[in-house]
């Protein structure tokens, strides 16, 4: 609160962003611990968590005011002009401190309350069980166990505690492979696929240096491709593009060069023979024309895969450029698409898509176990891996099951959301989109398959709301040491119980549980099925969407079908046992009485069967789409009533002397 | 068209001032066929009193807080003044007195004024035929401005035409500046008028030296001149080549993809044939200002434009039925030559030569005003996807010829079958509906940003993707619906048969 300096402006301007006519509401703007709030003259309130801002700017003072551009992590961008500077200058401070905060104890879960007791709380966190999301999958099994090697965090800080590992590989073998990989994230399992006996694992790269091998890592991985009884072959998929790779080896070999010739006077000492020495050089010199990260040659029965996902900077700057040629005033169509061209998004999309893709049919087709990694394997790897599972899994495309995979793949492995995200005051180099790159894909995805998953969009959107709001425990930190050090079960709310809670209204109508033929989802990733999300990076800006949503219309159908019918089968029943009471004829009073509480019911539903069709709020929202003022060539109003070109009037006097 | 038919109000409540010297009258206000009337209540029920309505000569209406009034101002030199009671009323009686302003002309009865467009034309009451044979004239093609849609609510009208023959000498034609008058005074006093012409004002210009050009502004007072240019003939045709090819290629990459989409420039066209569109609308129903659009020869673009924004403003045309009469009155009637324009699709070799997708064009931002408002058109997809493979190919006589008179000549009308009987079997009825319909009685305005126009997938993807996936959620859609309506049906059975037998 020490922030806040000023709490409430009037005759504040919000802009129309699109507007080239500078349209404007005006209204009041309060500033609260946790909100900006902005009422305007027709009392439509504007929220805006402090949290979701990501920048706040104040432009160059005009004539009606200091401007003051905001902003947000879920893409809402408001424009206000603040009438007198001094007020700006407050707001503009205030929120600067108020949306980077310095410590976790200062992020909305920590005072967010809505009013639960301990046992409520306790139970909401308990919704997601992963320990029972393996036991699903068909682990533990005679292949794969449970590893207590990471029980107290000392192999891998980043890993959860429970690891589920080959059955085969012993401790040591989990510890040396974890002294070769990066950050000591040796190869665990993700996803097991039951019917296929086959595994998704991930790991992190494996570090280069002195010794080019390492064997326990060579046989952690025999020993998850041993733990797939059908097919010996496996993937090992590295989700960098190869030719980054190759790169990247050019200037590390002289590194590595230099850094054998160290060692190798060290190792000289301990007589070791030239020989070696030549061995490794060309080992490295074969990963620098890029046969692969791993060297194959110290690996059997495996193949490997580069999928080119660029890192997280190239993520950062591609969402970027996005977002700057959507905010385009009068944008044309031309420089739309050439935006979305340059910016790549749509090409980053598509290759997180394809590495999905080629794990599922490694799966599928081939039987073969996969290993994902990438630099650290919590980005991409987390990406790929997930993406993976819905395909394959049905139970990942129900509402519960899509909670499961975020638990498990993104949060419980580590991805690193506090950072991504920029939760705290931190280097701006961490953010990245990542996670908002794999919710596009499901989106995606959905609208390849309209009937394969049991969620909508919105229930897309709300997640991602989430991943910056801060107001749940879920996405705090940046690996679960780090959360159980928050003690953040005991301090903040689980977000999944309420999205469950509010599961009507990200229902998918079209959703079919039983067909048989969604099972596995091979999508189409021809690059035309690739689309821009407007829903998501323009979801606050109201006159870009259609005008009316199918999707309301034909839930709130589904509704009252389940309800009409259940009406009618209890009308059924009650004339059924009122005919075997009375003998024949006149429907006594009781029946009547009986059946007048439904009946009112039922004329409900039957007064909404008129009205939702077009439901009140829609109904509204295609009356304020039909305001012509809403859209772009309102613009042209002021071309009705501006003068033609002096040239023109000229003609009359021509024309007159030609007459 | 039966002039009863534009009658909106029956009746109304009013008081009648005849003149300063005679005593008010009230009752009952009624407008007939040609008549207006106010039978007084009971006390004096004689006295009904009675005007021709060919005897107004202008009218002007005024509302204030919830009553109206109209001064009517007739041939004989007289002034009436009427209080109307009810704002709506007021309105509803006024447009149906102004209707008048319009008549049925059958000048073209023999395809001698003008060879495209049909026998009977819509033209202001004011202009005799005389008058129109020196607009055609003056015209491109002798498409002299005539009447394609009135705007009720606004009681304002929207007119097509070709360019005016100006040429380099900028000539004029009085006939043409008093038909555009008439339009005006017809719509009401003081009403202002734009020209929306479908090239830039550079094109136009130039199309002086081919004895072509625009109206000047000093000619036609009250008339502004808006320029909006839309992409036609061969630019139009080649970018529907590109978006074809671009199409066809499922191999490459996303980047090259969008570079193809955008270098077709296809849905630039769509957004500018849309923005177009809603200009004019805006202009009708913000502006209260009467539209004429014209380009060139008036039959491509300016249809493109005319029949949009009719789909924006009048709910009518977005039944299926009124769809259908929006494309026969203006496209097939109006002269569109589909036989030239629709000879070939986007695979021919031959060199195009009068070929154009204009009809696709005004298909796709169909669709696109589909997906923004799915709830608006009673047509679906299907509906659209019909009209263009008939277009360019069809067992039907409905898109043969370029013009009612070449049907005229072929008989096609004793000699083929219509399209629309054939769309309009009940078995066909599922494919061509949108289960989702609601009638909006409201004009329905699109966005154009690039973020809002999609690609219309399921007719230039349609061979290329497998359309699986999303027809069955069609299918399930329907499902929906026809449970839904059946369960209401049983439900209210239900509830009528246990209401109390008394």
């Amino acid at each position: 609160m020490e922030h806040i300096r000023t709490t409430k402006v009037e005759q504040v301007k919000l802009l129309d962003r699109f507007s080239t006519s500078n349209k404007s509401l005006t209204g009041t703007l309060y500033l609260t611990a946790t909100h900006l709030l902005f009422i305007d003259s027709h009392q439509k309130e504007t929220w805006i968590l402090h949290h979701h801002i990501a920048s706040v700017e104040k432009l160059a003072l005009t004539t009606s005011g200091c401007p003051l551009v905001i902003q947000c992590k879920n893409f809402r961008i408001v424009h206000f002009i603040v009438p007198r500077e001094r007020d700006c200058h407050d707001i503009y401070n205030s929120l600067l401190q108020l949306s980077k905060q310095a410590k976790y104890e200062d992020l909305y879960a920590f005072s967010y309350n809505p009013k639960q007791n301990d046992s409520e709380r306790l139970q909401g966190w308990q919704l997601i069980d992963l320990a029972e999301e393996y036991k699903r999958m068909g682990v533990p099994n005679p292949h794969w166990q449970l590893s207590d090697a990471n029980r107290e965090y000392k192999i891998c800080e980043t890993y959860p505690r429970e690891l589920y590992v080959p059955r085969i590989a012993s401790k040591p073998i989990i510890v040396g492979s974890s002294k070769f990989r990066s950050k000591g994230r040796f190869p665990v399992l993700s996803y097991y696929h039951q019917e296929k006996e086959a595994a998704i694992c991930r790991c992190s790269q494996p570090l280069s240096g002195f010794s080019a091998r390492c064997l326990e890592d060579e046989h952690l991985l025999q020993a998850i491709s041993k733990a797939n009884p059908v097919n010996r072959y496996m993937y090992v998929v590295d989700t960098r593009p190869k030719h980054r790779m190759q790169s990247w080896w050019a200037t590390q070999k002289d590194i590595g060069r230099i850094i054998v010739r160290i060692s190798s006077k060290i190792w000289n000492d301990e007589k070791i023979r030239e020989s070696d020495e030549r061995k490794r050089l060309n080992a490295m010199a074969n990963r620098a024309a890029g046969k692969g990260y791993e060297n194959e040659d110290n690996y059997s029965n495996i193949r490997f895969q580069f999928v080119g996902i660029e890192n997280i900077h190239v993520m950062r700057s591609s969402l970027q450029k996005l977002l700057e040629v959507n905010g385009t005033k009068g944008l044309s169509v031309n420089d739309f698409y050439s935006g979305l061209e340059n910016s790549g998004w749509l090409r980053h999309i598509k290759a997180v898509m394809d590495a999905a893709i080629f794990l599922a049919k490694a799966i599928m087709i081939e039987n073969a176990s996969v290993l994902v990694h990438c630099s650290d394997g919590w980005d991409r790897t987390s990406q790929v891996c997930s993406l993976g599972s819905l395909l394959l899994d049905s139970y990942y495309r129900t509402i519960k099951g899509f909670m499961v995979l975020i638990e498990k793949d993104w949060i419980s492995f580590g991805h690193k959301f506090s950072e991504r995200c920029g939760h705290l005051d931190g280097d701006p180099k961490e953010v990245s989109p990542v996670f908002t790159q794999f919710l596009e894909c499901v989106w995606h995805l959905t609208e390849q398959f309209p009937q394969a998953f049991e969620f909508n969009e919105a229930f897309l959107l709300q997640i991602h709301e989430h991943i910056h709001s801060c107001q749940f425990g879920n996405f705090l930190g940046n690996c679960q040491k780090e959360r159980e050090e928050l003690k953040l079960k005991e301090k903040t709310y689980s977000l999944w119980p309420f999205l469950l809670d509010d599961q009507k209204k990200y229902l998918n109508p079209l959703y079919s549980s039983k067909s048989q033929r969604f099972t596995v989802l091979e999508p189409n990733t021809v690059s035309f099925n690739f689309k821009f999300w407007r829903n998501m990076y323009h979801q606050f800006d109201r006159t870009l969407h259609p005008r009316q949503s199918v999707f309301n219309i034909i839930m709130n159908m589904n509704e009252q079908n389940k309800q009409l019918e259940k009406d009618i089968q209890d009308l059924e029943s009650k004339i059924k046992q009122c005919k075997n009471k009375q003998s024949d004829g006149v429907l006594t009073k009781e029946l009547l009485h009986s059946v007048h509480p439904e009946s009112s019911a039922l004329k409900t539903s039957l007064c909404l069967k008129e009205q939702t069709l077009l439901p009140v709020n829609d109904a509204l929202r295609t009356i304020e789409g039909s305001n012509p003022a809403d859209n772009r060539y309102c613009d042209y109003t002021e071309e009705f009533s501006k003068a033609e070109p002096g040239v023109v009037s000229l003609e009359y006097g021509v024309a007159r002397m030609t007459c | 068209m039966e002039f009863s038919e534009l009658i909106r109000t029956g009746r109304a409540q009013a008081e009648l001032l005849p003149g300063p010297e005679e005593a008010p009258l009230r009752g009952t206000l009624c407008v007939t066929g040609h008549h207006l009337l106010l039978s007084p209540g009971p006390p004096s029920t004689p006295d009904l009193w009675l005007l021709l309505l060919r005897s107004v000569d202008s009218i002007e209406k005024r509302v204030a807080g919830d009553s109206g009034t109209i001064t009517l101002r007739c041939k004989d030199l007289r002034v009436l003044q009427l209080d109307i009671e009810g704002v709506e009323a007021t309105l509803d009686i006024a447009r149906s007195i102004e209707t008048n302003a319009w008549r049925l002309s059958e000048v073209n009865q023999d395809f001698s004024l003008c060879s495209s467009y049909p026998r009977a034309v819509i033209v202001p009451r004011a202009v005799d035929d005389d008058a129109l044979a020196q607009c055609a004239r003056f015209r491109q093609g002798g498409r002299f401005p005539v009447l394609c849609y009135h705007h009720a609510p606004s009681g304002t009208v929207l007119l097509r035409s070709s360019q005016p023959l100006t040429g380099p000498q900028k000539r004029r034609c009085a006939e043409d500046e008093d038909l555009l008058r008439a339009v005006l005074t017809g719509a009401r006093p003081g009403a202002q008028g734009f020209i929306v012409d479908t090239r830039s004002s550079q094109a136009a210009k130039q199309a002086r030296m081919t004895g072509g050009g625009t109206e000047a502004k000093a000619a036609y007072p009250g008339w502004k001149r808006l320029h909006r240019p839309l992409e036609r003939g061969r630019a139009l045709q080649e970018s529907f080549v590109r978006l074809v090819e671009a199409c066809g290629d499922t191999e490459q990459s996303m980047d090259r993809w969008l570079s193809r989409l955008e270098g077709c420039r296809w849905l630039a066209h769509v957004k500018e044939a849309l923005s177009t569109a809603c200009l004019a609308a805006q202009g009708m129903e913000r502006e209260g200002a009467c539209i004429l659009v014209h380009g060139a020869e008036g039959t491509d673009s300016t249809l493109l434009v005319t029949s949009l924004t009719q789909l924006i403003l009048d709910p009518l045309s977005r039944t299926i039925t009124g769809f259908q009469e929006l494309v026969e009155r203006e496209w097939i009637q109006a002269g569109h030559p589909f036989q030239l324009r629709c000879a070939h699709s986007a695979f021919s070799h031959t060199r195009p030569k009068h070929e154009a997708p204009t009809f696709l064009l005004f298909l796709d931002c169909v669709w696109q005003l589909g997906r923004q408002f799915p709830l608006s058109l009673e047509f679906g997809e299907g509906l659209l996807l019909a009209l263009f493979e008939h277009a360019y190919a069809s067992p039907f006589g409905t898109f043969l010829c370029n013009s009612e008179k070449e049907r005229c000549l072929c008989e096609v009308r004793t000699r083929t079958h219509s399209l629309w009987s054939g769309l309009n079997q009940p078995k066909e009825q599922r494919k061509l509906r949108n289960p989702l319909y609601v009638p909006n009685p409201l004009a329905i305005w699109p966005s154009v940003e690039p973020q809002s126009l999609r690609l219309w997938q399921g007719l230039f993807l349609r061979w290329t993707r497998p359309p699986e996936p999303s027809e069955v959620a069609w299918e399930k859609v329907w499902q929906i619906v026809t449970e839904r309506e059946k369960t209401g049906d049983s439900a209210h059975s239900f509830c009528l048969s246990s209401q109390p037998k008394q």
